[in-house]
């Protein structure tokens, strides 16, 4: 799974164009993975100001406005890749414009399988 | 398909040699797959009601050709130009469709096109399961977990790369004939393991992949069946598989092979494959497949965890690690190592892993050092690796395994 960050700030401050050609680019990615049949899935998600975070002590739960941790670099979206090896998968975040700006992060998903032992 | 089991193991069965008659009668491999395909449906889709026709080859074969040329001719500039390339490529010494022992020599000379070098494993294995084993690419997608459009994708880019190499249906020339099975049966291996790593999940397909090597496995020792390492390979998958019933509990927790319910092994398994292996193992050469399931054999044959014959599974790793040698080898060779000469010997054999890059850093060296370092007596720094192995691990019920046996120790501790 790559995880997308971002900086909300930075990403409002961005010029128009900017955002238009991060957006762009990410799209003609997400085409070539779906054509070299790597694509799996993926999603952006709201402003990290829409999040709501939940924590239950003692049987009661507690409920905040805001992300889970307060960091200057929000999860703002993800895409799931179904490659050959990490490095491919790290290759393809290396890609991602948001990586160029702030960060990606490369995490494999536990398979539900296993051989004996 | 939502076909009887019975309808569906008979259009399975048809769809290799369907696909072998239109290949050699029109070329255009690529386009001749989607047309066994769609005739697959149609006789799915007919066939539960009307009853089957009384040559129900015949029938796909005529349907397939049809939707075959259909598409041939509605694309007239594009059928000129592939007609022109593909016409080379087409054997001068194919047997006839209707060639007594054909029908076998299909199947394998289809694999041969399906595995082709050209293709990454994820590709063979998709091809070859549709156009071998007549599965949609629905249920190929399902198998793989991933959506149907990026199967769908892999697939059509598997059959363009065959074509863009000019790939023809004909066995490969002698020279290349061990090398190129050698790929085919481990594309079915691999399909194997595929299946047989599933533990749970929603969707009772993957076992069916277990179930689709076996068969199509099966089809190449029909076709070989003087190859050793065919035979070899088979009685590996049957073996394997004779342990299915013990290796996960209700919840889907991996239980090791020392603590199974070895009275919930299939004696019918076991019985066949142990034959095969025993029969390869005579005529030989000595291959991989056949000293991986000599030692499955050797497992098989005990009664109780307790009286299995370690030092006859060592004496089979070690002409193992002779003819194929690996990492992997390596280290389920310090399994049996230990098992004959304690823990600190296996120990030892695991010591000469840690400079290899391929498994230094891999979840199974931490998780067997750990057990080995329990059985030593080291109980913390077999925490420590139990820890470190848990964190390794790609697979959710291995994980929890690792954990477990962590926590155990802890408390212990």
């Amino acid at each position: 799974m790559l995880l997308i960050y971002q900086n909300p700030a930075t990403w409002r401050d961005l010029p128009e164009p900017d955002r238009q050609a991060i957006m762009s680019d990410a799209g003609a990615l997400m085409a070539e993975l779906t054509g070299t049949g790597e694509w799996v899935g993926g999603e952006a998600l709201a402003d990290p100001s829409t999040a709501r975070s939940v924590r239950v002590r003692d049987g009661v739960p507690a409920v905040t406005d805001g992300p889970f941790a307060e960091a200057k670099e929000q999860m703002v979206g993800y895409c799931i890749v179904d490659c050959e090896t990490q490095e491919r998968a790290v290759e393809i975040a290396a890609r991602w414009p948001d990586a160029r700006l702030w960060g990606m992060e490369v995490r494999p998903l536990l398979s539900p399988d296993g051989l004996e032992m | 398909m939502t076909t009887p089991d019975g309808l569906e193991d008979l259009l399975r069965g048809l769809a290799p040699q369907v696909l072998a008659a239109l290949v050699r009668r029109y070329g255009h491999f690529d386009l001749a797959e989607d047309a066994v395909q769609e005739a697959l449906i149609a006789a799915a889709e007919q066939w539960p009601d009307r009853g089957p026709p009384g040559h129900p080859k015949g029938w796909l074969i005529t349907v397939a050709s049809r939707r075959l040329t259909d598409q041939l001719r509605s694309e007239e500039s594009r059928r000129r130009r592939e007609e022109a390339a593909a016409e080379p490529g087409l054997p001068a010494t194919a047997a006839p469709a209707d060639e007594p022992d054909g029908d076998r020599d299909d199947t394998l000379t289809l694999l041969f096109l399906c595995c082709h070098r050209e293709l990454s494993p994820p590709s063979q294995l998709a091809l070859t399961l549709r156009a071998v084993g007549g599965l949609s690419t629905a249920e190929i997608a399902r198998a793989f977990l991933v959506p149907e459009a990026t199967m769908a994708q892999r697939i059509s880019r598997a059959k363009q790369h065959i074509a863009a190499a000019g790939a023809s249906f004909a066995p490969p020339p002698a020279g290349e004939w061990a090398g190129r099975l050698a790929v085919v049966l481990h594309v079915l291996y691999l399909m194997f393991n595929e299946g047989y790593a599933a533990t749970s999940g929603p969707d009772a397909s993957r076992p069916e992949l277990t179930a689709e090597a076996i068969r199509l496995t099966r089809a190449v020792h029909r076709s070989l069946p003087e190859d050793a390492e065919v035979a070899g390979l088979l009685a590996l998958m049957l073996l394997t598989e004779a342990r299915h019933p013990a290796r996960t509990t209700a919840d889907g927790s991996l239980v090791p092979l020392a603590e199974q319910d070895r009275s919930l092994w299939r004696p019918d398994l076991i019985e066949e494959g142990t034959g095969l292996v025993t029969g390869a193992l005579t005529r030989g050469p000595l291959g991989p497949y056949q000293l991986q399931a000599a030692i499955a054999a050797v497992h098989a044959e005990a009664r109780a965890a307790d009286d299995t014959d370690w030092p006859q599974i060592l004496a089979v790793y070690d002409l193992l690690e002779r003819v194929a040698p690996s990492p992997v080898v390596t280290l389920n060779r310090a399994v049996a190592v230990a098992m004959v000469n304690g823990p600190q010997a296996g120990l030892d054999v695991l010591a000469t892993l840690e400079g290899d890059d391929r498994m230094a850093r891999h979840h199974r060296l931490a998780g067997l050092r750990a057990h080995l370092r329990e059985l030593a007596g080291q109980p913390e720094a077999a925490l420590a690796d139990y820890r470190l192995a848990a964190q390794r691990a790609t697979s959710l019920p291995e994980r929890r395994y690792l954990e477990s046996r962590a926590t155990r120790l802890a408390g212990h501790g």
